[in-house]
């Protein structure tokens, strides 16, 4: 961490720590390094660390009242199974996992799942990260109280078969919340061009407009899959405070809440 | 907090936040974190009954009506109303010794901006003592709070992902976050490398306790004198605190005149507007500086308070700005845990030190000013700063804004400021 900090020596590396890791040690190191990367709140994912307080009080209040819990407890959703969809390096999964729910992590990336388990131990979290893809854990007849499924929908390939697979990982009564991005013009300005191209927040090619989704044709698949769908929220950014809050405006950034009958 | 919650090694223990210092900052964050499910251990070198000995410290606090909003929300207030002193109003004059207060003066009444008083003063050892009382009940309750005093902290370590404090009896403590509220001298900000600016004021501090024949009306003076500000501060029944400012050499020779030559440099300065005047109880000193750390943040650990910034005392704002750390950090650290997110990690922390960095280092440049605007007798000096005084009590939005700002209700405020849940 800090250079200047003081060293006494007795635990001063994460390594003694992960003597539970599955993960081969060799890759231990490497996927330490590419953890802190993820987990640098002002290095290369810093537009993701910036918005995620703004999604995870989202998530909180909405599940909260879905199932019922007292928002003012530090670990309301403890009982409560959750499989956090594409979940990268863990960057919403540790934090369910503090909220106390049964975390469930599954990315399709075997680098990901390395990336999020070493950090996880690190933070002494207990979360079942798994390189597999959505529909291999319906094959297995896995069900979950939440799901959460966020800047995911926008990068698959066949998104009917994929929201159905997700309706069917849900358990009766079970609760899905989706974020995504809109197919309008604003948002090929802001997210595309204005993110990628201009403030260089993310990549080049991390998205395809094409690809974005709208609001109606978002709940016609829900409806499809037997989910019933709740209000939309929109995400802003505002450059002059670079804060990110929840609106009105689904132009862009938006969420939503479905629900699985009892 | 982590999962299992467990203890890595027999004589390690695991907190969401250790709080090194239980003085008048670091025991009210504990209290406001603890009461929103944060877990908290308080390290403090002296026993809690050392510390509110009569003898151990004379200082008395202004207490801004904000600042009492949150002591009365952290159930602190209940033990501490029968020693509040309200301040009505507050008067500023510019004077010399034997001459009395010059005719342009400032004059702030409460009744201008509301019926609540500016604030109260405290003493410091009442303060002290209501603190650790909320603190007991605290644990009574069951609240995840602990106080180990005495107790001595011998090395820091920020290597691992979380920063461990280490106690020289042995004891280890796990933290997401570790908060400095050990003071000007504070340990915990060396050991993690913070950097501090500063200066020496050259001056004395010199605290003492006078009773007095006329009642004070609940009237605080500062008469700005040429060798520093004098403060006359209204405590419960016929007594004031003084706050005498002067240069250090003439400072130690006041600490060392008999009681007699005390009272007569005293009244000498006073007027007659409170009758004759008796010192009562000790007389303490201390050197003023000023002392301003570049940042209050890094992965796993802020400052509060004293740590963060001594300034002059001559607005009676340091401890008012540290409640006002203690406010906002409260409530960015009990958001970031409701959200699951690391209590001690940068984007977390970064919002406390923008929030209050600002605010702090301005009032000290403001108290620095003043200091250096008033504390000579440069005749042309004199002469404008008399005027500045009378212009700024002739514009009444000039003077609302002052007077909002010594009662600590500008700017953006944390929610426990406002007596509001977080």
């Amino acid at each position: 961490m800090s250079p200047q900090a003081t060293t006494t020596g007795s635990h001063a590396n994460n390594s003694d720590q992960t003597g539970r890791t599955t993960i081969d040690p060799e890759d231990v190191a490497r996927f330490s390094a590419i953890a802190e990367e993820w987990w640098d709140p002002l290095g290369k994912f810093r537009p993701l660390h910036k918005f995620n307080p703004t999604r995870l009080a989202f998530i909180r209040e909405q599940l909260c009242s879905h199932f019922n819990r007292d928002q003012s407890l530090a670990r309301p959703l403890e009982g409560l199974s959750l499989l956090d969809i594409g979940c990268g390096g863990g960057l919403l999964s540790e934090p369910m996992c503090r909220m106390g729910a049964d975390v469930t992590g599954a990315d399709a990336s075997e680098n990901n799942i390395k990336t999020a388990k070493v950090h996880a131990e690190q933070q002494k979290l207990t979360i079942n990260y798994r390189s597999i893809p959505a529909e291999m854990l319906v094959e297995q007849n896995e069900r979950f109280n939440i799901i959460i499924n966020m800047e995911v929908m926008e990068h698959v390939a066949d998104l009917p078969h994929f929201v159905t697979s997700c309706a069917n990982l849900l358990a009766p009564g079970g609760v899905m919340l989706c974020a995504t991005l809109n197919r309008t013009f604003k948002s090929l300005g802001l997210a595309v061009i204005g993110a990628e191209y201009i403030l260089r927040w993310l990549p080049v090619g991390t998205h395809q407009w094409s690809q974005f989704i709208k609001p109606d044709e978002l709940t016609g698949h829900l409806n499809n899959a037997g989910l019933s769908v709740g209000e939309f929220t929109g995400v802003t950014y505002n450059p002059i405070s670079d804060r990110w809050s929840l609106s009105k405006d689904t132009a862009v950034n938006y969420m939503t809440i479905a629900t699985k009958p009892d | 907090m982590t999962n299992q919650n467990t203890t890595t090694k027999p004589n390690q223990v695991s907190r969401d936040v250790v709080i090194v210092g239980g003085g008048l900052a670091g025991l009210p964050l504990a209290l406001a974190l603890s009461a929103h499910g944060v877990s908290v251990s308080v390290i403090d070198v002296l026993d809690p009954l050392s510390a509110t000995d009569a003898a151990f410290d004379g200082r008395i606090s202004s207490i801004a009506l904000a600042s009492s909003r949150m002591l009365q929300h952290l159930d602190v207030w209940a033990d501490l109303a029968a020693h509040a002193q309200p301040i009505a109003d507050i008067v500023v004059t510019d004077g010399k010794v034997r001459e009395g207060a010059s005719p342009f003066f400032l004059h702030f009444d409460h009744e201008e901006i509301g019926d609540e008083p500016l604030g109260y003063m405290i003493e410091n050892r009442y303060l002290r003592i209501a603190l650790l009382k909320a603190v007991s009940r605290a644990i009574e309750k069951g609240e995840p709070l602990e106080l180990l005093a005495p107790a001595k902290v011998s090395s820091l370590n920020l290597d691992s992902t979380q920063p461990v404090v280490s106690l020289v009896d042995g004891r280890e403590l796990v933290a997401d976050l570790c908060v400095a509220a050990d003071g000007r001298g504070s340990m915990v900000r060396d050991w993690a490398g913070f950097k501090t600016i500063g200066w020496d004021y050259d001056q004395l501090g010199i605290v003492t306790t006078v009773e007095h024949a006329l009642p004070h009306e609940g009237v605080a003076q500062e008469l700005f004198l040429p060798s520093g500000p004098f403060a006359i501060l209204p405590m419960v029944g016929n007594r004031s605190s003084l706050v005498w400012t002067e240069k250090s050499e003439l400072g130690r020779a006041i600490m060392g005149l008999d009681d007699v030559r005390f009272a007569q440099e005293c009244e000498a300065r006073f007027g007659s507007y409170l009758g004759k005047v008796t010192p009562v109880g000790p007389r303490w000193s201390y050197p003023l500086s000023l002392q301003l750390a570049q940042d209050y943040v890094k992965p796993g650990v802020a400052l509060i308070g004293d740590a963060a910034h001594g300034i002059h005392p001559l607005a009676g704002q340091g401890l008012n700005l540290g409640l006002r750390d203690v406010a906002a950090l409260a409530q960015v650290v009990v958001e970031a845990k409701r959200l699951g997110l690391g209590m001690g990690q940068m984007n977390v922390l970064e919002r406390y030190q923008t929030w209050r960095r600002f605010d702090n280092v301005s009032l000290a440049l403001v108290c620095d000013g003043l200091n250096r605007l008033f504390s000579n007798d440069i005749g042309p000096l004199r002469f404008v700063r008399d005027l500045g005084l009378g212009l700024v009590n002739k514009v009444a939005p000039a003077r609302k804004l002052f007077m909002r700002h010594a009662g600590g209700t500008v700017g953006e405020l944390p929610k426990l400021m406002q007596g509001r849940e977080i």
